[in-house]
């Protein structure tokens, strides 16, 4: 019974994205809904094949900008949760700016980068740099802060400085609170990588689903829609892959039973 | 003989003059390679006391002296251990255990180009608590009282010239807590390094201690010290005797009295107000 329960928990995702799919062309089909509203599965399917090299092209233009703009997120996001994380006054500090700066709708910020950086990938870059980080920085802040007072207690007793402290107790405690944000963050670079393009880009995914709306191609749009979708779950499961193989001792405890007493 | 730590008339205060008063004219002295232990009841300031001996907080008032130096910062000779493990997950048991020797002079810089002694002393002092078969595991994979050992083990890795125990055993379940008992004593009866102990647990201090010191409710003073002059090794048949039950018996006394006294001051501010 185990075995086919695990089975099936491999099997659900699939089950589930069919499932969707497949009530979806039957409710398209049987409503007789007209593609200009909703396409059916089938014809976006189409019209993915059809325009194969373009989506291609501008999905890999895509990608590029918001891996960039992630790699950026990554090391701004990390240096700013190390700051806040290891300085109390820091933290008192810069949190209501951060709060401030994160509830700021990006894409209110495009023009502005636009005006700076022009049209382009650089605007792209940049969105998807001002979305990933902030998850990132108030991950390794949280992770810094979990450090035991005694253990501090422990290492300051034997002469350690605050550099050892993070070396060797913050930063490897902060490591899967790190990974974990990266899942979250990648999606985020994402959205902003494609909201830039929809308002000022010549290419990628965002621009060409601009381009299909404005020329009414409507199952092109939606085909738009699913390469983002798919680019989006496998980034995260590369992500989560990742924080899978390096931080495993934060994963315990499921499959290993304690061993002996006394 | 000069005492190893000797506290004179030693206060400490939390926060500003308004603050919480932990401790105030607590007076103790400890000679070398002696085992203390220090017990009160609960809130007496007892870990303050930790905390004060070791450096990382400065005393109010009154002086420290830790080897004939007053303490002005963290002690580089002493090993702590608490009632948490804290051991860090992501090392195996081995490099727990060394933890130390990567932050503490001057193990540190040796500890590269030497490794493989550092590495042999690591593994012998596993073996004294029994965990030599577990230094590839990680500390989760074990049980509390195994985890507890190798504490023990990272708090004596460097060789401290003084042991700081804050309720170490506190955790544990009564057999585990026992049998850790004997394994400190024998640890400590081959290395004699000073140590301080300190516990909730009457019995556990008198089967460990050369000296008990009680403390009163706070503000933390030492009110009493009793010697414990009963032979070593101690076992579990040693806490049956009479002179042991009787140790026992007079501290448990004494801290029923403080408790009694505390309650009645309490309740005297309560009518003022």
């Amino acid at each position: 019974m185990t075995r086919n329960r695990r089975r099936l928990e491999v099997a659900m995702p699939w089950l589930i994205s069919i499932g969707i799919l497949l009530i979806w062309q039957l409710a398209v089909m049987v409503f007789g809904i007209q593609p200009f509203v909703l396409p059916s599965p089938i014809d976006i399917f189409k019209a993915l094949i059809e325009n194969y090299t373009p989506i291609m092209q501008h999905a890999t233009f895509t990608l590029v900008s918001t891996m960039i703009g992630f790699l950026f997120g990554i090391l701004f996001g990390l240096f700013l949760g190390v700051v806040i994380g290891s300085s109390r006054l820091m933290y008192v500090g810069l949190y209501p700016v951060l709060i401030g700066f994160n509830s700021i709708p990006k894409v209110a910020v495009v023009p502005i980068l636009v005006l700076w950086l022009g049209i382009g990938q650089p605007t792209a870059i940049a969105t998807a740099f001002l979305l990933s980080f902030f998850p990132i920085a108030v991950n390794v802040a949280t992770g810094l802060a979990t450090v035991e007072p005694e253990m501090q207690d422990v290492l300051l007793s034997l002469g350690a400085t605050k550099t050892d402290l993070l070396l060797k107790v913050g930063l490897p405690r902060a490591m899967p609170y790190f990974f974990a944000s990266l899942k979250v963050s990648i999606t985020l670079a994402f959205i902003g990588a494609v909201i830039a393009e929809t308002i000022a880009s010549n290419d990628g995914i965002g621009y060409l689903m601009l381009q299909a709306s404005s020329q009414f191609r409507i199952p092109l749009m939606f085909a738009g829609v699913f390469v983002i979708a798919i680019m989006g779950v496998a980034t995260y499961l590369l992500f989560a892959l990742i924080e899978r193989r390096m931080t495993r001792w934060a994963f315990r405890g499921h499959d290993i039973q304690p061993i002996g007493g006394g | 003989m000069s005492a190893f730590v000797q506290l004179d008339d030693v206060a400490l205060t939390y926060g500003s003059t308004e603050g919480t008063v932990a401790l105030k004219g607590a007076t103790m002295s400890i000679e070398r390679g002696q085992f203390a232990a220090v017990v009160g009841p609960s809130g007496c300031g007892k870990s303050s006391l930790m905390k004060l001996v070791t450096g990382l907080t400065p005393p109010t008032a009154g002086t420290v002296l830790v080897d004939g130096a007053p303490v002005r910062g963290p002690l580089k000779i002493v090993g702590m251990a608490f009632q948490n493990p804290t051991l860090l997950p992501w090392r195996l048991l081995l490099s727990n255990v060394m933890l130390p020797l990567e932050i503490v002079q001057p193990h540190r810089a040796r500890l590269r180009s030497h490794r493989a002694e550092y590495v042999e002393k690591a593994r012998q002092l596993l073996r004294t608590v029994g965990l030599d078969e577990f230094e590839t595991k990680y500390p989760w994979m074990l049980s509390g009282g195994m985890q507890q050992r190798a504490n023990l083990c990272r708090s004596l890795i460097h060789e401290p010239e003084l042991l700081m125990l804050d309720e170490p055993f506190g955790a544990l379940d009564a057999f585990t807590r026992e049998e850790l008992w004997g394994v400190l004593q024998s640890i400590w009866m081959t290395k004699k390094f000073t140590t301080v102990l300190v516990t909730h647990d009457l019995r556990e201090a008198a089967y460990l201690a050369d000296v008990i010191f009680v403390m009163s409710a706070r503000p933390g003073r030492v009110i009493a010290s009793h010697a414990v002059d009963l032979p070593r090794p101690r076992t579990l048949e040693t806490t049956f005797d009479p002179h042991f039950i009787e140790i026992v018996h007079t501290i448990r006394n004494e801290i029923a009295q403080i408790r009694n006294e505390a309650t009645a001051i309490a309740a005297r501010k309560l009518k003022v107000a």
